[in-house]
């Protein structure tokens, strides 16, 4: 377990975004620099740093979401025979960022991206299903997070566009949990959580920690960071000696 | 024969023999041997004026025009009947213009032209059918587009046939069509037997003579060579089926015919007889009899001044064109 | 080490109506499972190249390969006529904009649905008409209209129906042309959530033509932005739509009110 532990699962290297708005006259907003990184199994690393030094920007980057300007994202990938290869999300084909997304990266978004009119218990066993898992099993460890994540029952089958902020975002959580990911990236999971929902999330992580899964997180509770995190990455200081 | 060289009619001055010039006679048989080769297979031809409109057998007659020789003995038919307008019409025609023997007897004829039915009496080798054809196409009401229906047939793409059978079945319960029913011939091409009764189409299978189709409005002629294969769409849990009677026919007793429903008064009296008049009026001539015999001749050469209805006309389907000029 | 192969591949595709270049050099994969989004604004050219691409319409340049399920990777456009007509009907699906141009309106909803069986060789009229049954079912028609004719049924009707006509034989790829467009918004809403379920649960693979950036959102894993008849920018829908890169894309991104 302890060897396991220390494998590396994310290697950044070298990682620059810099925005053009073209909208607002080309207007070039540097995010950051070569940056460089790398994230352990079994480790939570919290990113930090004041805002606009890229916090999000990174993770996203991370998730294939944002697309850097240069430099590599590699990810250790495995497939059903349990065979692991390095992918590089900043360069990969669509087709093999997707298949990463759907078996090894999990993403928790600030807010939840609200699909109309679907259950939240849906919502939340959808990336089970993308993975061949039987309706009934994903169906029931979907109950089982939203359950733990304190949403009535009675709010299962609701479609989450009425639920308050706290809630969708829970919603949320539970979906980012329902795959048991290698890797895990958390994007302020506790902000608008009450602390005994706090706790939980924190539970969850320290659950994937054990489990063997790489996390990335922007935590902006101290006390939460303190708790979950092995250690930050200070993007502030990034920029600094950049 | 040479090809330049006309022959004149000795009764009808400035006539060629069968009315068509020699070109045009070669021009149709190319085209028949053509059809011949391709069972089923629509061939156009450069159809020529005749002189009746166009829904009365013109594009038969151009058939018949082409083959009838000086040794031929014609037989023409409407509805099974020698004595219908259409038919006295056509034999007198071809009286004059080829001055050739006509009979009313399917066996002593060598080439029969029939308006919508198939003869009782089977035919034999070297014997030839020649059909007038409303309309050619079977795909024509269900596919507007000429240009789609030439690649349905080239491709053998023929699902939409099926559909308008699996319509009949959804709304009727049964294929509700009765004539005009659509076969498929030599396992390749779709083809519209022309508005002959569905219970002819078993007729058409393994057929011992040759069958030909002229269509004079729309210009096409097909062909079935003898002895092909000739088989009538359906599904395997709705098996084609023939029409059926309670009754056998009235003037001769005939059970396996088929019979026309003939309206006798204004209560309502009706009788069923043959369709085919020829083979009734034999078998009566070898002293069958139906079950009103005397007085159903009688009352039958009364009614007859109107051409006989069909037994089971088709619902909602589009009238054979025979009305239309 | 990627083992897949693609589903279909189009390179170097030029369609020119004479002197006017309506795509030009658009070039991508598709692979099992992948939703594409084709985006742009009217004149963008992206029904073009769709119809090149589902073999309705020879390009003037480029060549667009499909992996049949007996000979692999092979040109369309390579193929007889009647070869491409079967695959249209068989492992293709195309769902047009106008539901009228992709149904037989004098034939009955079970009728429509039936129809490609029949075509390839459905020859027991029970079996076929169940068949019409459960995919009326899953567009979410009612049983009790299997019989009537779609020329009396609402545009949003039409829409399923046209769905499921072309999902009775098991495509494994499918072309939409603005299947949303012109339906009222309640009605595009529910269409959207049922090829959203059809597409998951059969794992289809589809191009889907749109100008409208929520039902690409929606729909898409994958986005290509068309402009003038070029690709200007592709990616992952979420990073097209999140992270735009050309000039045009942002400009689209931000003319929508909520993506």
């Amino acid at each position: 377990m302890t060897d396991q532990k220390k494998d590396p699962m994310i290697r950044v290297e070298n990682l620059s975004k810099t925005f053009v708005l073209h909208v607002q006259g080309s207007a070039r907003l540097p995010v950051f620099t070569n940056l460089s990184l790398e994230v352990a199994a079994g480790e939570c690393v919290a990113l930090y740093g004041p805002s606009g030094t890229g916090k999000s920007t990174l993770l996203r980057s991370l998730y294939a979401n944002y697309k850097p300007g240069s430099g590599h994202v590699w990810v250790r990938h495995g497939n059903d025979a349990g065979e692991h290869e390095w992918v590089d999300m900043a360069g990969a084909a669509p087709h093999r960022v997707l298949e990463v997304r759907r078996r090894t990266v999990g993403y928790v978004s600030q807010f939840l991206r609200v699909i109309p009119r679907v259950p939240s218990r849906d919502i939340v066993a959808e990336p089970l299903h993308a993975l061949g898992v039987d309706p009934e099993t994903a169906r029931a460890k979907a109950e089982g997070l939203l359950a733990r994540l304190n949403i009535p029952e009675a709010m299962w089958h609701l479609a989450p566009a009425t639920f308050s902020g706290g809630e969708q975002q829970r919603v949320n959580i539970a979906r980012g949990f329902a795959v048991d990911y290698p890797i895990l990236l958390l994007d302020e999971p506790t902000a608008s959580l009450d602390a005994g929902n706090r706790a939980v999330v924190v539970a969850l992580i320290a659950e994937a920690k054990a489990r063997g899964a790489a996390v990335v997180g922007i935590f902006h509770d101290d006390e939460v960071r303190e708790e979950i995190a092995d250690r930050v990455f200070d993007l502030s200081r990034e920029r600094a000696a950049a | 024969m040479s090809a330049t060289r006309t022959q004149e009619v000795d009764g009808e001055a400035g006539y060629n023999f069968a009315y068509l010039d020699e070109q045009t006679k070669r021009m149709i048989r190319r085209c028949i041997l053509k059809a011949v080769a391709v069972p089923g297979y629509q061939v156009p031809f450069g159809g020529r004026e005749m002189p009746l409109p166009y829904g009365w057998g013109t594009g038969g007659m151009q058939v018949t025009a082409s083959i009838i020789g000086k040794d031929d003995t014609l037989k023409v038919i409407d509805q099974g009947a020698d004595d219908t307008t259409n038919a006295v019409n056509i034999r007198r025609f071809f009286a004059r213009v080829a001055e050739v023997p006509t009979t009313e007897a399917t066996a002593e004829a060598s080439i029969v032209q029939t308006r919508h039915r198939v003869p009782e009496d089977p035919m034999t080798e070297g014997q030839i059918i020649v059909y007038q054809v409303p309309q050619p196409e079977p795909l024509r009401y269900l596919e507007p587009r000429e240009t789609e229906c030439r690649k349905m047939h080239a491709y053998k793409e023929y699902g939409l046939m099926q559909v308008s059978l699996y319509e009949d079945i959804a709304r009727f319960g049964e294929i509700v069509t009765s004539y005009s029913y659509p076969v498929m011939v030599n396992d390749r091409y779709l083809m519209s037997p022309t508005p002959i009764p569905k219970f002819d189409n078993p007729k058409m299978d393994d057929f011992p003579a040759l069958q030909l189709f002229g269509a004079g409005r729309e210009k096409r002629i097909y062909a079935i060579p003898p002895y092909t294969k000739v088989k009538s769409l359906d599904f395997d849990d709705h098996p084609f089926a023939i029409q059926q009677w309670e009754e056998d026919c009235a003037l001769c007793g005939a059970e396996e015919t088929f019979l026309d429903e003939v309206i006798l008064d204004d209560q309502g009296g009706k009788m069923y007889v043959c369709s085919d008049s020829h083979y009734c009026t034999k078998r009566r001539a070898e002293g069958h009899t139906g079950t009103l015999s005397e007085s159903a001749a009688k009352a039958y050469a009364a009614a007859v001044g109107a051409a006989p209805e069909p037994a089971n006309p088709g619902p909602a389907k589009p009238e054979p064109a025979k009305e239309e000029a | 080490m990627d083992t897949t192969s693609p589903l279909l591949r189009v390179r170097n595709l030029t369609h020119a109506f004479g002197p006017v270049l309506a795509c030009a050099d658009v070039s991508f994969e598709l692979y099992p499972g992948e939703v594409l989004g084709v985006v742009g604004e009217s004149g963008s050219g992206k029904t073009t190249l769709l119809n090149c691409i589902s073999a309705r319409l020879a390009p003037t340049n480029g060549i667009v390969e499909y992996d049949l399920r007996t000979k692999g990777l092979t040109d369309i456009y390579a193929l007889s006529e009647p070869e491409r007509r079967l695959l249209l009907r068989t492992d293709w699906g195309v769902v047009t904009q106008n539901p009228r141009d992709g149904l037989r309106m004098d034939v009955s909803a079970g009728g429509n649905v039936g129809e490609r069986l029949m075509a390839v060789g459905a020859r027991h009229y029970a079996t076929i008409r169940g068949e019409a049954e459960d995919w009326l079912q899953k567009v979410e028609l009612d049983l009790g209209r299997i019989d009537d004719k779609p020329k009396h049924f609402s545009g949003g009707m039409q829409q399923r129906l046209q769905i499921a006509r072309n999902l009775v034989t098991k495509p494994r790829l499918v072309f939409m042309d603005e299947p949303t467009g012109g339906l009222d918004v309640s009605v595009q809403a529910r269409l959207l959530d049922l090829l959203r379920g059809l597409v998951r649960e059969l794992r289809l693979s589809a191009i889907i033509v749109t100008h409208d950036l929520a039902v690409a959102r929606l729909l898409a894993d994958r986005l290509i932005v068309m402009k003038d008849g070029k690709v200007v920018e592709t990616g992952l829908t979420d990073q097209v739509l999140d992270d735009p890169h050309h000039a045009y894309t942002q400009l689209l991104v931000s003319s929508v009110l909520q993506v």
